[in-house]
């Protein structure tokens, strides 16, 4: 057990499956001998050579193409994109062809995209994206969008050892500023079990991601206020754990669902569907929705502080469902 | 309404934890005219056995629930249809009858107001759903909060909201429930009804799965075929009521019966003294029953325990005695035990003619869902057949029932004005309580039918 970055907590899982299986390999834009535009990978090509560590050419299209070539002949690649924006690029090919292979032809394609996601640094409408909802909506895809360190790499282990594509959204925000202790020892987190970040009997807050700390602190401002504020963290979309939804919108009556995403057609939306269908009288309560507002993400960090969920807005939110 | 000149007869809800009710009798035809609150049907239900006015006048149209049926409430049971009715949809036009404009809107008229048996405007299982139409934010009922109210039979318009625009909330109808406010959501004190769940220990384990459902049904035996000579009959709704109840009651409560001799000779010669007075007067007849009851609901006040509950962990104590009164119904069909409310505030005159009242209206079925709810303790008086001991079962949720029995005269050792010993034949009656020992111990118990007994030897009429 060592405290570790939530970064090194994905660098420190990729190695070990490395290590452990000769089938593992990566690919993407300068992962090799720069060491990855977040340095996820620095010194892997030193450990593992080239033919591991390959420096793709600048193209998502040949990254997420080759991966899915590879994958069919036995491999099992990790593919980074440098952000998860630019996999909209490699749709195609993502979409029509790793989705749907192993339903057309019996084939798997065990392949995991590594997808830098997420806002908060003005990065602007190309480098800040959440697009996860997107992917969720593909049969044959699954989502993963760990919070924590240990999570990050107990779900990248799964995500390695999963027989379809995968994508795994890595929020930027969090690399370097989320410590957790991280077992040394290889470990894997199972897809579709949700994790009480923090438990609470008066609302429930379902979300991931970055997101999962903003709801936290919010819930700690109201418990002044003698709310109690359960949050949720779904750790993976695609498969998601609705028992654990249902659960708790059950026992609190009271739901928010949060995410860094945009509003319309965000996988908050599906939460919200299902919980009023499955949960409908147990509800005390509209479900509520905190998103991003339907437009790109702002360059100008006034502008994406305005748009990006903050702690003051979940409270807003929690505060109006407690009164309700 | 589409037919416009035609009644609808549902079944009413006598109560609010009441789901179904039983057709026990037409007291009309088909074709037979009928009067605007003339008697159209008997129905029974788990809680109380009453006559279902006609809500209008006209004829009796279709019997649509056969005797003997039970129906859940809203039921359509009859409809009634206006006077001369042939085709129910008369044209507008000018008609060949008398009085056209007369007849067609009598029964439109009457329809606006339903009186009993009407159906309702809204459902059974979430009495609030109409007001929510009215738009008024005290009135919206969020699904869990109707879930709720529909488990415990509660009406929400009876909480206190504070939610927004005063809207009742989840927490706040739990705290009513916990707080026992109100009295419907306690299992009906007639002994009869079918008890809501159990009052729940903590708010969260409602919200987190639906509350139990009232006792499940027991996995009956394969029924054995009849034999010979064997007469099978529907169980009515009281009788499974009763069934129920008595069952759940053993379950509940740690059953104890003790039992007291009383000299009953003040009582009977208070008794003697006033009966004349009473029934000229008053039209009352002051039954043995009416002083044990009025020397009953005193002794209560001292012994605050035997007039309590137990709900959860908490015991619920009240100053005030609502005193439930057995009736057993004609030829042993059924058992019901009305409430005399504040009997407290009653002095001998008031409960015997509360007992009375209680009486007839049990055994004329015109009791209403409100008397056979909210008591705290119940007396129970086999005694008129003469038998002298019975361990009777509590009504639950209260934790005592005193039991009278035969008055007989016996040779009693007593002591004359020189102290000694002699035997004189006196009235004498045994007096049982049964109490749940969970709450009720055995000194204290005795401690109450030893005052019972001082306040009945040493009777002086007041009033």
């Amino acid at each position: 057990m060592a405290e570790r970055t939530y970064l090194q907590a994905i660098s420190d899982g990729l190695r070990q499956e490395m290590r452990l299986d000769p089938r593992v390999f990566v690919l993407g834009e300068d992962v090799g001998v720069y060491g990855g535009a977040f340095k996820v990978t620095d010194g892997f090509q030193a450990e593992f050579g080239p033919w591991r560590v390959l420096d793709m050419p600048l193209s998502e299209t040949a990254i997420v193409a080759g991966a899915t070539g590879a994958a069919l002949m036995g491999m099992r690649p990790v593919a980074e994109m440098q952000f998860a924006d630019f996999v909209s690029c490699a749709w195609d090919h993502l979409v029509t062809v790793a989705a749907k292979q192993h339903y057309r032809a019996g084939t798997p394609i065990p392949i995991v995209l590594r997808l830098p996601s997420g806002g908060g640094f003005s990065g602007g409408p190309f480098h800040s994206q959440n697009p996860e909802s997107l992917f969720a909506h593909i049969p044959g895809l699954k989502v993963v969008c760990p919070a924590t360190p240990e999570d990050a790499k107990g779900l990248l282990v799964t995500a390695i050892e999963d027989a379809n594509p995968v994508l795994f959204f890595e929020h930027k925000h969090l690399y370097r500023r989320i410590k957790g202790e991280v077992p040394d020892e290889r470990y894997s987190t199972p897809f579709g079990k949700a994790r009480i970040h923090r438990e609470g009997d008066d609302i429930v807050v379902v979300t991931w991601g970055a997101m999962v700390y903003t709801a936290a602190d919010a819930a700690e401002i109201v418990a002044a206020e003698g709310i109690s504020v359960e949050v949720l963290d779904l750790r993976t979309l695609i498969p998601w754990d609705r028992e654990a939804v249902l659960e708790s919108a059950r026992r609190t009556s009271k739901v928010l669902v949060l995410h860094e995403d945009t509003r319309t057609g965000g996988f908050g939306a599906e939460i919200a569907a299902t919980v009023a269908e499955e949960a409908f009288e147990y509800l005390d309560g509209p479900v509520k929705r905190i998103a991003a507002p339907d437009s790109p993400v702002p360059f100008s960090p006034p502008l994406e502080a305005a748009y990006l969920p903050q702690i003051d807005d979940v409270v807003a939110g929690l505060r109006e469902l407690a009164a309700y | 309404m589409a037919t416009g000149t035609q009644i609808e007869v549902v079944m009413p809800q006598m109560g609010v934890s009441v789901s179904e009710g039983t057709v026990t009798k037409w007291l009309k035809q088909p074709g037979d005219t009928i009067a605007r609150d003339e008697a159209l049907l008997e129905i029974s239900t788990d809680k109380v056995d009453t006559e279902i006015p006609s809500p209008g006048d006209g004829v009796v149209g279709e019997l649509l629930v056969a005797e003997g049926e039970t129906v859940e409430v809203g039921t359509l049971l009859a409809t009634i249809l206006p006077v001369g009715a042939v085709a129910m949809e008369a044209p507008p036009a000018p008609a060949p009858v008398a009085a056209p404009v007369a007849l067609a809107a009598e029964p439109v008229a009457v329809a606006p107001e339903p009186p009993i048996g009407v159906a309702p405007e809204q459902p059974a299982a979430v009495p609030v759903a109409a007001d929510a139409a009215s738009g008024n934010g005290r009135t919206f009922v969020s699904p869990v909060v109707a879930r709720i109210a529909a488990e415990h039979g509660v009406d929400p318009n009876a909480v206190t909201g504070t939610g927004t625009g005063g809207r009742v909330t989840k927490k706040d109808i739990l705290a009513h429930i916990e707080s026992g406010a109100t009295a419907p959501p306690a299992p009906a004190p007639a002994a009869l009804a079918a008890p809501p769940a159990p009052a729940p220990a903590a708010p969260t384990p409602v919200a987190a799965q639906p509350a139990a459902p009232p006792a499940p049904a027991p996995v009956a035996p394969p029924a054995a075929p009849l034999q010979t000579g064997e007469v099978e009959e529907p169980m009515s709704a009281m009788r499974r009521g009763v069934m129920e109840h008595m069952r759940r009651s053993l379950d509940t409560s740690a059953h104890v019966s003790s039992a007291i001799e009383v000299d009953m000779s003040r009582i009977v010669a208070a008794r003697a003294q006033l009966k004349k007075e009473y029934q000229a007067s008053y039209g009352v007849n002051p039954t043995y029953l009416s002083f044990i009851a009025k020397a009953t609901v005193e002794t209560l006040q001292d012994y605050k325990w035997v007039n309590a509950e137990i709900r959860g962990e908490k015991v619920i104590t009240r100053p005030w005695v609502n005193l439930g009164i057995a009736v057993s119904l004609e030829d042993g069909k059924g058992l019901i035990v009305p409430v005399i409310k504040n009997a407290q505030d009653l002095n001998l005159l008031g409960i015997a003619r509360a007992i009375t009242d209680l009486a007839a209206r049990a055994r004329t079925k015109k009791l209403l869902p409100d008397d056979v709810q909210g008591g705290t303790f119940t007396i129970t008086n086999p005694g008129g057949f003469g038998t002298f001991h019975g361990t009777p079962i509590i009504s639950q949720p209260q934790v005592g029932i005193l039991g009278t029995y035969a008055l007989v005269k016996r040779p009693w050792v007593v002591q004359d004005e020189l102290g000694q010993d002699v035997i004189a034949i006196r009235p004498l009656m045994n007096i049982t309580l049964t109490y749940d020992h969970r709450l009720v111990d055995g000194a204290y118990s005795g401690g109450f039918l030893r005052d019972l007994r001082t306040r009945l030897e040493g009777w002086e009429q007041a009033d």
